[in-house]
């Protein structure tokens, strides 16, 4: 039995300890935002957090999960600036990935507020797009990024839950 | 030559009428065959005896749905569409939403691919949004008691000289009944496209903010009461492999495993199957891991990458083989009275579409109908096979579409979904079949390994007089698409045009020879597919590179080549409405583009710029396209970095102007990822690459600059899903020449054959 916190909620499965995370939160707990792209954690479109850190949940073994609180795309309750962002810049071509995009997005702004057009690269390299947005992605992250260091001057209570 | 035009025109509605009619509350739109006039408009419309590829409706708060039967896969095709109909109409854009439907035959012949869904809408939605803004007025001016001449829609409103009526309030309280014959919808008055405002003008894609959320639906979403799910253990060859024995000890101890079961058929489509069941999935990808299956394997267990392009090198050098696709001019006597010759080889290895959505499906069959749950591009394809392979009627299949999680040609024929389907119908229970990636890379329709051989001839003043061009790969339209085969110039074979087009090029060449070839080994081990650009994709990189050989040859710099080459004489005149202008237009492109990138400027050393001109996807709807890329190559590790690309953009009207921009940033990028990253190999006959450790496209790291130019254009627009690939393969390797002096002929272009190249060069 694994208990942990999704998007704010305890939940409770009882899978076998070395079934990834993603099927849980996708087939049991029924959170489809976050998708099955390449099983071997190259792709990224499983992406969520991990204690605000972004991990791939196809190749997580949900054991490992135990007590820790998990955020996925729905979690960020189509409020976050980076949602925003995608929408501002039109982003997703099919979006299949772009859950994936999103959470990695802002899990880099958590740590790094202004990042560099390299750091932006650096970071979201991981995250393959097969329609190939990635200049979309590139603005859409320094839009997200001027937004957040606009609001940092004024304090924001919708950016507690990802802290 | 004619047969892509002829597969667009079934999917036209010919004789047809558009009704308008009061409907439980709503003002219902949609297109009829013709036959139905007679009848009461609102009577058919109520009982949905109506044929639209598109229809919509506006409700008494004024808003307005259109129901799209197109792929939603990236490309807000429903936007695009929608914004077409609502700017005749003039409604309010805010009000506007889009519905995509399942595959009820009646809605029509369903096809999204070939770039065609503007290209082919954009009459008819013009017509049908004329009609209702006419209804609408009428309606109006009974209501105010004005003459309907006096008014006009505007933003949602019928504009009066006695006031603003909404069109909320007009469905409200006036009866529509009424229908437009054929003759009347093309009578129509059509706003002049310097009046749109919509169409043309910047707006957001209505499938974007779902996306952005997790909330979008893709086939692999789908859940169905009391469902199990499958994943397939594939086949060692995609045909004529046979299940010798299977042991599924070690599947045995997992828990929700629910046994195996061998697929039987009736399509023929899959062949050796067997799929896994489990009340998970992940226990489902264990248990296929485990699982030990023996197999009679088919013909092809043993082909390589390598006897493939061996037999295309092979055809292309045997004058008996394929079929002749152009013939212009004597090339046989300009080869015969030729001074000087320019020849050169070119092939391309096997690319994939990995898709990121895995290929999936969920079946089940509920009230007498077989309900088929997952993205689809070609419904009109893919429904007849599903029919047969449950052995129903075609009327008792209908498939449910979804958010497509990429598509790129890989989901037009959906043999992906006969496992699902016979899984479910051998079971009795409602299947979701998911192939993991590793399966979906081995039952992919890989764009096929080819080869190309040009021939340049110049006469003693060295002058060039033509060119002959042979290509062979496996044809994907001669494997899925029979019928759609064209008849070749002479009548005596049949012509995949999509591994064709391209190669007839909007040159003007006194002598012009081209033969396409099937590569029969090709054929028999793997189902080709329609990849992205499809043909033109590996056709016009040997075409645009070798043209730059060609000129060269002539001595001439290939810029001022083409230019000459692009003189709009003859055929190449293009023709109303698809192309008119036709080379001229491309020529045009090109001369701004050499403008824009100043061409022929001093560049650092190991740097260079090369053009590029295509006009894909078929001379029947070319989007004129002239490309250049300026890169710099690594000397030591053999890298090429691409640094810029800058396209100059003719295709027509441009509907969704920032659709159409997302769709050639993603078409340069997929170009840059073909050109130097994306490939596998054959390896006991199946690819070998089947995941992201080994099959590598493009990354954000590696991404060059964009900077992309649309001409101004009144003309029809055409689609632009697809040509803003072909450009980018022959441009890199164009520029590489320039920079280093050294001629790739092989896609792609890996480090390990620049390597080889610039050492050949130096020995």
């Amino acid at each position: 039995m694994t208990e942990f916190k999704l998007n704010g909620k305890v939940v409770k499965t009882s899978a076998p300890d070395d079934t990834p995370l993603l099927w849980i939160i996708r087939d049991e707990f029924k959170l489809k935002g976050t998708k099955f792209g390449c099983g071997i954690a190259m792709c990224g479109a499983c992406t969520v957090h991990l204690n605000g850190n972004a991990i791939r949940s196809c190749s997580y073994p949900v054991s490992l999960v135990n007590n820790a609180e998990i955020t996925t795309i729905e979690g960020l309750n189509n409020e976050h600036p980076v949602q925003q962002a995608w929408v501002e810049e039109q982003v997703p071509q099919c979006g299949y990935c772009q859950s994936g995009q999103i959470m990695q997005a802002v899990s880099l702004l958590d740590m790094n507020p202004s990042p560099s057009d390299e750091d932006i690269a650096n970071h979201m390299n991981s995250n393959l797009c097969r329609c190939m947005a990635y200049r979309r992605i590139q603005k859409a992250v320094r839009r997200a990024s001027n937004k957040l260091v606009v609001q940092n001057h004024v304090p924001d209570s919708s950016r507690k839950e990802e802290a | 030559m004619n047969s892509i035009k002829a597969a667009r025109q079934g999917m036209k509605l010919t004789r047809r009428s558009f009704l308008i009619g009061s409907v439980g509350g709503s003002m219902i739109m949609a297109f009829a065959p013709g036959a139905l006039a007679a009848a009461s408009a609102s009577d058919s419309l109520k009982d949905k005896v109506f044929a639209p590829t598109v229809w919509f409706e506006i409700d008494t708060s004024g808003a307005v749905s259109v129901n799209v039967a197109k792929a939603e896969m990236g490309q807000h095709v429903g936007t695009a569409l929608a914004r077409i109909v609502a700017d005749e109409l003039g409604a309010d854009w805010e009000k506007v939403s889009i519905r995509h439907v399942d595959t009820d035959p009646k809605w029509g012949y369903m096809v999204t691919g070939g770039s065609w869904s503007v290209f082919t809408s954009y009459k008819p939605l013009s017509q049908a949004g004329a009609a209702g803004r006419i209804a609408l007025i009428e309606a109006a001016a009974g209501l105010k008691g004005v003459d309907a001449g006096d008014c006009d829609t505007e933003n949602g409103f019928v504009v009066t000289p006695k006031g603003k009526v909404g069109f909320g309030e007009l469905v409200r309280v006036a009866e529509f009944n009424r229908s437009f014959s054929e003759d009347e919808l093309q009578g129509l008055p059509l706003k002049n496209p310097e009046n749109y405002r919509l169409v043309g003008k910047s707006s957001t894609a209505l499938d974007i903010p779902p996306k952005t959320n997790g909330t979008a639906e893709y086939g692999i979403d789908v859940e169905i009461e009391g469902m199990i799910y499958a994943r397939p253990v594939i086949p060692p060859t995609r045909y004529g492999s046979k299940v010798v024995s299977v042991d599924d000890a070690g599947a045995r101890n997992l828990r929700g495993y629910l046994g195996y079961e061998k697929l039987t058929d009736p399509s023929g489509t899959i062949e050796g199957w067997l799929v896994v069941l489990a009340k998970d999935y992940p226990t489902a990808i264990k248990a296929a891991d485990t699982i030990q299956v023996k197999y009679d394997a088919g013909q092809t267990a043993g082909v390589s990458e390598d006897d493939i392009l061996k037999e295309g090198r092979r055809q292309v050098e045997d004058p008996n083989e394929g079929a002749l696709f152009v013939d212009e001019g004597d090339y046989s006597e300009a080869r015969r009275s030729a001074k000087r010759l320019v020849e050169a080889t070119y092939i391309t290895n096997t690319a994939m579409h990995f898709a990121l959505e895995p290929m999936n499906a969920t079946a089940h069959f509920d009230g007498g109908i077989w309900h088929i749950h997952g993205g689809n591009q070609w419904q009109g394809l893919t429904l007849p096979t599903l029919a047969k392979a449950l052995e129903v009627a075609e009327d008792k299949v209908v498939m449910h579409q979804y958010f497509l999680g990429g598509g790129f040609g890989r989901r037009l024929w959906g043999d992906y979904m006969i496992p699902a389907a016979l899984t479910a119908k051998q079971t009795g229970k409602p299947v979701k079949l998911i192939f993991t990636r590793a399966d979906d890379s081995r039952f992919d329709q890989v764009r096929s390994a080819s080869v190309s051989r040009f021939q340049a001839t110049y006469d003693a003043s060295g002058q060039f007089t033509g060119m002959e061009h042979a290509f062979s790969a496996g044809w994907p339209t001669m494997a899925m698409a029979p019928p759609f085969m064209a008849d070749s110039v002479d009548k005596k074979a049949k012509v995949d045009m999509f591994s064709a087009s391209g190669a007839d090029h909007w040159y003007s060449m006194p002598n012009h020879r081209a033969i396409a070839i099937n590569n029969d080994l090709a054929q028999r081990t793997f189902l080709p597919g329609w990849l992205r650009s499809v043909g033109q994709g590996w056709i016009v990189w040997g075409l645009e590179s070798f043209i730059d050989e060609a000129a060269q040859g002539a001595g001439v710099d290939p810029l001022e080549f083409r230019i000459r080459l692009l003189d709009g004489a003859g055929k190449q005149a293009g023709k109303a409405p698809e192309s008119v202008g036709g080379a001229k237009r491309l020529r045009n492109t090109l001369e701004v583009l050499k403008k824009r990138i100043g061409y022929g400027k001093a560049l650092p050393k190991d740097e260079g710029i090369g053009i590029s001109v295509t006009a894909g996807q078929e001379r029947t709807m070319p989007a004129w396209i002239a490309t250049a890329a300026h890169i710099r190559l690594d000397r030591e590790s053999g890298k090429i970095h691409v640094m810029k690309i800058t396209m100059v953009v003719d295709g027509g009207v441009i509907v969704h102007p920032d659709g159409a921009l997302a769709q050639l940033e993603g078409s340069a990028f997929w170009g840059v990822s073909l050109a130097l990253h994306e490939y596998t190999r054959f390896e006991n006959g199946e690819v070998k690459n089947v995941n992201l450790n080994t099959y590598q496209p493009l990354r954000m790291n590696e991404i060059p600059d964009l900077d992309i130019q649309f001409v101004e254009s009144n003309e029809v627009p055409v689609g632009l899903g697809e040509p803003g690939v072909i450009g980018i393969a022959p441009a890199i390797g164009n520029a590489v020449f320039n920079a280093v002096g050294i001629r790739l002929r092989e896609l792609p272009m890996t480090p390990e054959r620049v390597k080889v190249a610039l050492t050949e060069k130096v020995g």
